[in-house]
């Protein structure tokens, strides 16, 4: 009993579970005593409580440490790479001149929310395969449309998520992994395709993308040579981004890489002056390229057997779904996708909201985003909270992961490396969800972005991964 | 509807802010629509598209600060703009450092390395999840929680043995480790002797009567009730036996239970020959031979177990308390022909048990929901009869409510309730100071007691009850305040949980024989 007259030679120290009262009674006697936040794990529920014993039983326990060690290791080794723009149709896996890809998991034209709708309708008219916005929903409604999830074609969609053929898209390619991520460009502005709107103006700024913007990228990519994000990420990060929300700092780092490039090449400086009044229009530009960083680092780990690890998290407006890493393709884990809290524009309330969007979280998928609101006090108001709290909501996402990523750090908490790996185990042993920041699109087709917040997943999601886990590994 | 606009000059807050600031705007009483911003000229269109925009307004610069607010009629519109403006005024959080609070034990112990001890109080469903948690991050348990399967408990038990850490639990009330007490404990002086028990306020007793006597604890280890059954086989009371018997402070061990299941009786006593410290025994109701046959000292009762412990554990000298047979005579002598019966009402369940094995020496027929006799097994809800022992800490009363030392509801009923049986001689009663008891057990009693002695004066009886305190002067509340109005209330204090049982059984020796 070496241990336990250890035990008696040290002082007291207790971590008390349950009943509050315990806990004044042993402080006053002078011992250490922190009381758990204690909620049922699993919410109580006996089935899911039969899986995560199933996946905790000591062998298949370490099964999945070794294979979470892996996939988090793949994340924070992956280094991603800015090397191109280039039409979907021409980079895209699988797509088509008449293929839609939009955000979140699977869902068909007719359970689409407002938002996806308007950008749906939007593109196609974009796109030239209708005259107009009524013609556009009855194509969109013919089924001679394929629509299909970014995620499964090596791509993120911001918000709708909605991308068509002629859009230009960034080429990222993990140079530690081979594969490559694809993203749309940022519209800026608030009346945009993937917040909903799609009006003249719209399609107008799309067509401008098109013509100049998209090809003056890729030629500046050219001249320029790629350009690492996993190290601007981690600037970024210290100059007080969180890289989902704001991107003040990251916007003026991919501009600075990128203006000497944009100068030498063929456009006219009239539309060089465009492209950089259109970079300085909205610090969002770069709100994509970080998508893309952390999309091309997750598919890396994803398809690791055994792994409990969240490859990805996205939601299409009406469902939230996940993949994890153990469970390989295109298998998604849904439930309904949630109300976002935050402060809105003037003259729009929360009744106005469309439901929780976009292959955005991805970003907390890596880490960064939500998970890390103590790098991005001036964005605190988002969770109307203190700085304090901020720290708090890292700390806490530290309690649902499976460890940190030293590439990526964060000054305030002494350079600790971002919370790396959700763990589906620990997010229902915990009852602690992930964290996401994510803007707000108004529920209805045409309006656009209506103001910015934070949401969590349905914790279902991570219950019926919890269930398809546990037959697959216990 | 009134629209008032309030522009501060060279003002600047940073827009997310400044969404925040008007969203909470627009949750004021009597705001239609806030509207709090910067003179930008997108602001301004936006302003001009409600209708709303006013020459002041439109002055406004970038640097400018806009509060415009819509308010139903009847408004204060000052107290609208005062209040917006508080909403502008950031305030630093109070309390400076926050706390870090943890939601999983894995969490905590990970952040706090020094962590050595898991108290867990959670449904009985999760119960043995957490503490295979705490285990698992290396931390000793105390399970408060009752209602985990026996098998999960032997599994704990072994796992606890393997690593070793002590797993003291589930359904354990009771521990002083490194002289802190843990749940319901009191408050005693550091000391030599260790216990190990398989009963909460068995143990409570016994340490707080060494405590009386001038002595100390150095350890009370406690291993939940099941601890000496056959499918658990007493793996805690032997490893606690082991660590006691390896700690330089402990000089003598003692042990108390409810009589072991036989074959554990032995593997337990066993541990007596190799522990190097005399041993105590108090296994309530059990046989003296076995334990003097394995080199331990049998106890007859918590007193006993005391002060032997204090004898051979110590310099002190330690008598037990005598029985002042004079006070009994005075008692029954005021007791009418047909009142016969003892009733005991108690919190303890081993204050329940002492007291009751003081009756069983004499007459087999005692009633009590805690009778190991099938034949003399009173259910909750049953009304007493004869002599009638009821434990209120037993899972019949405490299901779905807490334990009476803390909610003393349901015995306060019952004892109005015995007050009305003409053939009730002496109600006995235990009241627990300490750790996690009730903050007055006494001053809640009181005018039950009142109630009780005014029903039988009424009837023409005097109703003899007896109140044993058990408590420390270190304990909190004050242990001879409670003593003193106890006696206020005409009810005859005892010194011990022992002497309680003595008292009892003197009483009913002379009314059944009368």
């Amino acid at each position: 009993m070496s241990t336990t007259n250890s035990l008696f030679s040290s002082d007291l120290n207790v971590v008390n579970v349950g009943l509050a009262m315990f806990e004044d009674d042993i402080a006053a006697q002078g011992a250490e005593v922190t009381t758990l936040d204690w909620t049922p794990p699993a919410g109580g529920k006996p089935e899911v409580l039969a899986a995560l014993d199933a996946l905790g039983d000591l062998e298949v326990a370490q099964k999945i440490e070794a294979a979470n060690a892996e996939a988090v290791e793949r994340i924070a080794n992956s280094q991603p790479m800015l090397v191109g723009f280039g039409r979907a149709l021409d980079v895209v896996p699988g797509m088509t001149p008449t293929t839609i890809l939009h955000s979140g998991p699977p869902i068909t034209w007719d359970r689409m929310n407002g938002p996806m709708q308007g950008a749906v309708t939007g593109a196609l008219v974009f796109e030239g395969l209708a005259k107009d916005l009524d013609e556009a929903a009855a194509l969109a409604a013919s089924g001679e449309i394929t629509f299909s999830p970014c995620h499964e074609h090596d791509a993120v969609g911001s918000m709708a998520g909605v991308t068509s053929a002629s859009m230009y898209m960034h080429i990222v390619r993990n140079e530690t992994h081979g594969n490559y991520a694809y993203t749309n460009l940022s519209e800026q502005m608030a009346k945009i395709l993937r917040m909903g709107a799609n009006d003249g103006s719209v399609v107008e700024r799309l067509v401008w993308m098109r013509d100049v913007l998209g090809p003056m990228l890729k030629e500046a990519m050219e001249i320029g040579g790629p350009i690492d994000l996993r190290l601007m990420l981690a600037q970024a990060l210290h100059m007080g981004d969180e890289c989902h929300n704001r991107n003040n700092a990251g916007t003026l780092l991919l501009q600075q890489a990128l203006a000497p490039s944009l100068l030498q090449t063929s456009f006219t400086t009239e539309q060089k002056k465009q492209v950089f009044d259109f970079i300085a229009s909205s610090d969002y530009f770069s709100g994509p390229t970080w998508m893309a960083t952390a999309k091309a680092a997750l598919d890396a780990a994803h398809g690791i057997e055994n792994s409990t690890v969240v490859t990805t998290m996205a939601r299409n407006g009406v469902e939230f779904g996940i993949r994890v890493s153990g469970l390989a393709g295109n298998q998604w884990f849904t439930g309904p996708a949630g109300t976002v809290v935050g402060p809105m524009f003037a003259g729009y309330k929360p009744e106005d909201s469309g439901r929780d969007i976009g292959d955005s979280a991805i970003t907390e998928t890596y880490g960064f985003g939500g998970f890390t609101m103590s790098a991005a006090p001036a964005i605190v108001a988002l969770v109307g909270g203190t700085v304090q709290e901020a720290m708090a909501y890292t700390r806490e996402m530290g309690e649902i992961t499976t460890s940190q990523n030293p590439n990526v750090t964060i000054p305030a908490l002494d350079f600790q490396g971002i919370p790396t790996g959700i763990d589906v185990r620990k997010v229902l042993d915990t009852g602690i969800l992930p964290i996401i920041n994510t803007a707000i699109a108004h529920k209805d087709a045409g309006i656009g972005m209506i103001g910015a917040g934070v949401v969590n997943p349905p914790v279902e999601a991570f219950e019926k991964a919890a269930a398809a886990l546990a037959e697959v590994i216990g | 509807m009134s629209t008032t606009a309030v522009v501060k000059k060279n003002t600047y807050f940073d827009s997310v802010s400044l969404m925040a600031i008007s969203t909470k705007a627009n949750g004021l009483d009597g705001v239609a629509q806030a509207f709090v911003a910067m003179g930008t000229e997108m602001n301004k269109g936006v302003l001009g598209n409600l209708g709303l925009l006013t020459p002041e307004l439109e002055a406004a610069g970038t640097g400018d600060l806009m509060i415009v607010a819509e308010t139903t009629d009847g408004t204060d519109t000052d107290a609208v703009l005062a209040a917006i403006e508080e909403l502008l005024v950031r305030k630093a959080p109070a309390g400076g450092e926050s706390a870090v609070t943890y939601r999983t034990i894995a969490a905590a112990a990970q952040d706090r390395p020094d962590a050595n001890l898991a108290v867990i109080a959670v449904n009985g469903t999760f119960a043995g999840r957490e503490a295979r948690k705490a285990l698992e991050n290396g931390l000793n348990v105390m399970l408060f929680s009752d209602n985990v399967p026996v098998g999960e408990e032997v599994a704990l038990k072994q796992l606890a043995h393997d690593k070793g850490l002590l797993m003291m639990g589930p359904d354990c009330g009771t521990a002083i480790i490194n002289n802190v007490g843990l749940c319901f404990a009191n408050a005693v002086r550091p000391g030599s002797v260790g216990i190990v028990a398989a009963s909460g306020t068995g143990s409570q007793e016994v340490s707080v009567r060494v405590h009386a006597l001038g002595a100390g604890i150095s350890q009370l280890i406690g291993t939940g009730g099941r601890d000496l059954s056959e499918e658990v086989g007493g793996i805690m009371m032997i490893d606690g036996i082991r660590a006691l018997a390896a700690d330089p402070a402990t000089s003598v061990i003692v042990l108390i239970s409810k009589p072991p299941a036989a074959a554990v009786e032995k593997k337990v006593l066993a541990e007596i020959a190799t522990a190097g410290k005399p041993v105590v025994v108090w296994f309530v109701g059990g046989s003296e031979e076995a334990v003097v046959a394995a080199g331990g000292h049998f106890a007859t009762g918590s007193e006993d177990a005391a002060v032997q412990a204090v004898r051979l554990g110590t310099e002190l000298e330690a008598v037990a308390g005598e029985l002042d047979t004079a006070r009994i005579d005075a008692v029954v002598a005021k007791l009418g022909a047909e009142q016969r019966y003892v009733r005991g009402l108690f919190c303890g369940g081993t204050l329940t048990d002492e007291a009751m094995y003081a009756l069983l020496e004499d007459t087999s027929d005692v009633w009590s929901n805690i009778q190991k006799n099938p034949d003399r097994k009173l259910s909750a809800d049953s009304p007493s009869t004869g002599h009638t022992f009821l434990d209120f800490g037993d899972d019949e009363f405490t299901n779905g409510r807490p334990h009476p030392m803390i909610d003393p509801s349901l015995r306060l009923a019952r004892l109005v309730e015995e007050a009305r049986d003409p053939e009730v001689a002496v109600i006995v009663m235990d009241f627990i100071l300490g750790f996690g008891a009730h903050e007055d057990p006494v001053g809640v009693t009181l005018p039950a007691i009142a109630e009780a002695r005014q029903i039988a004066a009424d009837a023409g009886r005097h109703l003899e009850i007896v109140g044993y305190v058990l408590g420390t002067d270190r304990d909190a509340p004050v242990l001879a305040d409670q003593i003193a109005a106890l006696e206020a209330a005409g009810v005859t204090v005892t010194a011990s949980s022992t002497e309680t049982g003595q008292y009892a059984r003197a009483i009913a020796r002379k009314v059944t024989n009368a």
